[in-house]
C-alpha cells in the first residue's frame, strides 16, 4: 500500500519535473538559439563599429598603442588635407561610372532574360560567370588590358584609328577603367536580381497592355520600370554601401597601390589604409572610417528620401496607370466569358 | 527541359507558375534571333577577359609589348604556373591551402549559427522576436568593414594577428545569412511538422535537429556557396591582417604584381590558377547560385 502511493508520488514528481524541464526548454531554447548570433556578432561587427569613435577621438598610434585624448583634431586634420576630399571625390566618381551603368545595362539583360527564352538556366549562369572571378583577379586582368602603353584596350583603339587614352596618368579614364572592373563583375549579378523583380509582375498588366496596343517598349517603360521600384531601390542601396568601401581595384590598379602618382584614382578607403597602415595612425585612420560611415549612412537616407519622393510624385499617374490597365484586365476577361 | 526543371524547383517565381491556359494566351512566344545574340555578346565579353589572361598567361614576357595583338594562346602557361607555384615571396601553394580552410570555416559557421537563428525567429515564439529580428535586418546595412582599425588592435592585443583565425573570427556571422534563413523557414517549413515532433516528445533541440535542418538544408547549401565564394575573394581584411609568409589567395595573387618589374605572363598565369577552383565551383553549382540570387532578390 505505502510502496504503492509512494511510487506514484514519485512517479508523478517526475512527470512535473519533465515538465518543468519541458517549460523551460521551450522559453529558453529561442534564446539559446539566436544568442550565438547576437554574442558574435556584437563582438566583431558591433563593437569594433563603435569601438572606432573611441580610437578617433584619441592620438593613437600602431605600435604605440593609445595615447592622449585629442577631442576632434583628427577629424579636423583629415578635414583640412586635400588628399581627403581628392579621395571622397574620386570614390563618388568611380561610383557613378560603375553604378549608372551597371542598373541600365542590367536591366536591358534582365528584360532579354526575361523573354521565353530556350536553355534559361545556361543564359542565366552565362552572365553570372565574372561573379566568381575574384576582385583582385578581375583587377589584374584590366590593368593590364587597359595598359597606358601597350594595353589591349589602346591597341584596338589605335587599330580603329583613334588616339590611346591614358588610362593610368589621367584622372577620368582611370575612373572609368576601374568603374569597369566593378561592371564586369557585378553587371551581370544585378540583372539576375532585376530578372527575379521582373518575374514576380503580373503578366496580366502585360497582357492588358498588349491588348491595348502598348508596345514591348512602351510596356518596358511603362509597366516593368515602375512595377521594378522596390527592387531597383534594393540594388541602389546595396550597391552604395559597397561602391564607397571600394578598395580592391583602386588598391591593385598598379604595383605601388597608392591611387596613382598624384592620387588621380585613391579613394576613401585606400586613404584610410594609408594613413593607418602607411602612417601608422590610428587616430586619424579611425575619423576617416567614421566619416566614411557616416556619409554612407547620409547617403542612403538621400536615397529613401529621393525613392519616396519619386515614388510620392509619379504614384498619381502610376495608379491610374494600372488602374486603366486593370480596367482593360477585366473587359478581356469579360469577353473571353462572353465568347 | 533541364531548365524548365530549374524553374519549378526555384519555386518562388511567381511568373513561372502561371497557368499554362494563360502562358500559351499572349506575349509567351519564343523571342528572336536578336535576344540570342545579345546575350550571347553578353556572355562572350564575360569570358573575354579570362581568355585574355589565359592568352597572356601562356605567352612570355614580349607577348604583351607586340604591337598586333595574337589571338591564340602560347605553349608557355605551365612554364608561367610554375614560376607563379615556385615563387617564393609568394606561397601560392601556402595561400590555396589557407583559402580553403579560411573559406570552408566561414561558410560552415556562418550558415550554422544562421540557421539556428533563423530557426528561432521564424518558427518559435519568444519575448523580443520583432525587435531583435528588425535589429538583424537593420545591420545589414551597416558597413562592419570600416571597423577595421579596432579589429587590428584587437588581433595584435589577442596575438592572433597574422594567422588565420584573425581572418576566420570577424566573418563566423552574418546578419545576411540570418535573415535569409529566417525567410526561407518561415515559407518552407510547416509548423504541423514542429508540433508533430514536439508531441511526440522531442526536445527542441531534437526537434531543431531532426525537423528543422533538414528542411532547411536547400537553404543552407546556397547560402554556404555563397559565403564560401565571398571569403575567397575577399581581399581587404586579410590583406591588413596577414603577411606575406600566410597569406590568402586574393593576397598572394596582389603580391605577384608588386614588383617594380611585372612580368604579367606570370601574373595573368597566377590569376588564372586562382580562378580554376571557383571556376569548377562554379560549372557545378552555377545553377544554385543563379537561383540563389533569384530567390534573395524576390524576397529581400
Amino acid at each position: 500500500m505505502t510502496s504503492t502511493t509512494l511510487d506514484d508520488e514519485r512517479r508523478i514528481r517526475r512527470i512535473a519535473f519533465s515538465q518543468k524541464l519541458s517549460h523551460w526548454d521551450v522559453r529558453i531554447s529561442p534564446y539559446l538559439y539566436i544568442s550565438p548570433f547576437f554574442i558574435l556578432f556584437g563582438i566583431v561587427g558591433l563593437f569594433p563599429l563603435l569601438y572606432t569613435a573611441y580610437v578617433s577621438v584619441h592620438q593613437w598610434h600602431l605600435i604605440g598603442g593609445e595615447g592622449d585624448f585629442v577631442g576632434l583634431d583628427n577629424f579636423a586634420f583629415v578635414l583640412q588635407q586635400p588628399q581627403f576630399w581628392i579621395a571622397l571625390r574620386n570614390t563618388f566618381s568611380i561610383f557613378l561610372f560603375s553604378a549608372v551603368p551597371q542598373v541600365g545595362f542590367g536591366l536591358i539583360i534582365a528584360a532579354v532574360l526575361n523573354e521565353n527564352l530556350r536553355a534559361k538556366t545556361f543564359w542565366r549562369m552565362g552572365v553570372l560567370l565574372p561573379y566568381i572571378v575574384a576582385p583582385v583577379a578581375v583587377t589584374l586582368i584590366f590593368s593590364n588590358m587597359f595598359g597606358d602603353q601597350y594595353g589591349l584596350v589602346n591597341n584596338v583603339l589605335r587599330g580603329i584609328g583613334i588616339d590611346p587614352i591614358q588610362w593610368h596618368s589621367q584622372e577620368i579614364p582611370s575612373h572609368i577603367a576601374i568603374a569597369t572592373m566593378v561592371n564586369f563583375r557585378w553587371t551581370g549579378y544585378t540583372a539576375l536580381i532585376l530578372l527575379a523583380g521582373m518575374q514576380a509582375i503580373s503578366r496580366d498588366l502585360y497582357e492588358a497592355a498588349a491588348i491595348d496596343g502598348a508596345s514591348k517598349v512602351r510596356q518596358f517603360f511603362s509597366i516593368t520600370i515602375p512595377q521594378l521600384r522596390p527592387t531597383l531601390i534594393f540594388v541602389i542601396v546595396t550597391s552604395t554601401i559597397g561602391g564607397l568601401q571600394i578598395f580592391d581595384e583602386p588598391r591593385l590598379y598598379d604595383q605601388f597601390g597608392q591611387g596613382g602618382a598624384n592620387s588621380q584614382w585613391m579613394t576613401i578607403t585606400i586613404y584610410l589604409y594609408n594613413l593607418g597602415w602607411g602612417q601608422l595612425n590610428f587616430g586619424r585612420a579611425a575619423a576617416v572610417a567614421w566619416l566614411l560611415f557616416l556619409i554612407i549612412v547620409l547617403i542612403g537616407l538621400l536615397n529613401l528620401a529621393i525613392t519616396r519622393r519619386i515614388a510620392a510624385s509619379s504614384d498619381v499617374p502610376g495608379e491610374r496607370r494600372s488602374r486603366w490597365t486593370w480596367r482593360s484586365v477585366r473587359h478581356h476577361e469579360q469577353k473571353k466569358v462572353e465568347a | 527541359m533541364s531548365a524548365q526543371a530549374v524553374d519549378t524547383h526555384v519555386g518562388s517565381a511567381p511568373a513561372e507558375r502561371v497557368a499554362p491556359r494563360r502562358r500559351r494566351l499572349i506575349n509567351r512566344q519564343r523571342p528572336g534571333w536578336m535576344a540570342y545574340g545579345f546575350l550571347l555578346a553578353v556572355i562572350l565579353g564575360s569570358v573575354f577577359p579570362l581568355y585574355w589572361s589565359f592568352l597572356i598567361g601562356s605567352g612570355d614576357p614580349t607577348t604583351i609589348t607586340k604591337q598586333d595583338i595574337v589571338w591564340w594562346p602560347g605553349g608557355n602557361f605551365l612554364t608561367n604556373a610554375a614560376a607563379v607555384l615556385s615563387n617564393e615571396s609568394v606561397n601560392f601553394w601556402r595561400a590555396i591551402g589557407n583559402s580553403i580552410i579560411v573559406s570552408t570555416v566561414v561558410a560552415f559557421t556562418v550558415v550554422l549559427f544562421s540557421t539556428l537563428s533563423g530557426y528561432a525567429f521564424a518558427k518559435l515564439r519568444f519575448r523580443g522576436k520583432t525587435g531583435l529580428l528588425i535589429f538583424v535586418i537593420a545591420t545589414m546595412a551597416v558597413p562592419t568593414q570600416l571597423g577595421v582599425v579596432p579589429l587590428f588592435i584587437a588581433m595584435s592585443k589577442l596575438q592572433i594577428a597574422g594567422t588565420l583565425a584573425a581572418v576566420i573570427l570577424p566573418a563566423i556571422v552574418s546578419a545576411f545569412g540570418v535573415f535569409w534563413m529566417t525567410q526561407y523557414l518561415s515559407s518552407a517549413l510547416p509548423y504541423e511538422l514542429i508540433e508533430a515532433a514536439r508531441v511526440d516528445g522531442a526536445s527542441m533541440i531534437r526537434t531543431f535537429w531532426h525537423v528543422a535542418l533538414p528542411a532547411a538544408r536547400p537553404a543552407a547549401a546556397m547560402l554556404g556557396l555563397f559565403v564560401f565564394i565571398s571569403t575567397w575573394t575577399n581581399f581587404f581584411w586579410p590583406f591588413i591582417v596577414l603577411d606575406r609568409q600566410n597569406p590568402t589567395l586574393p593576397v598572394a595573387l596582389s603580391l605577384l604584381q608588386s614588383n617594380y618589374f611585372v612580368d604579367y605572363s606570370v601574373v595573368l598565369a597566377g590569376v588564372i590558377l586562382s580562378t580554376i577552383p571557383l571556376l569548377i565551383l562554379f560549372i557545378v553549382a552555377g545553377r544554385q547560385l543563379v537561383s540563389g540570387i533569384m530567390q534573395g532578390a524576390v524576397k529581400g
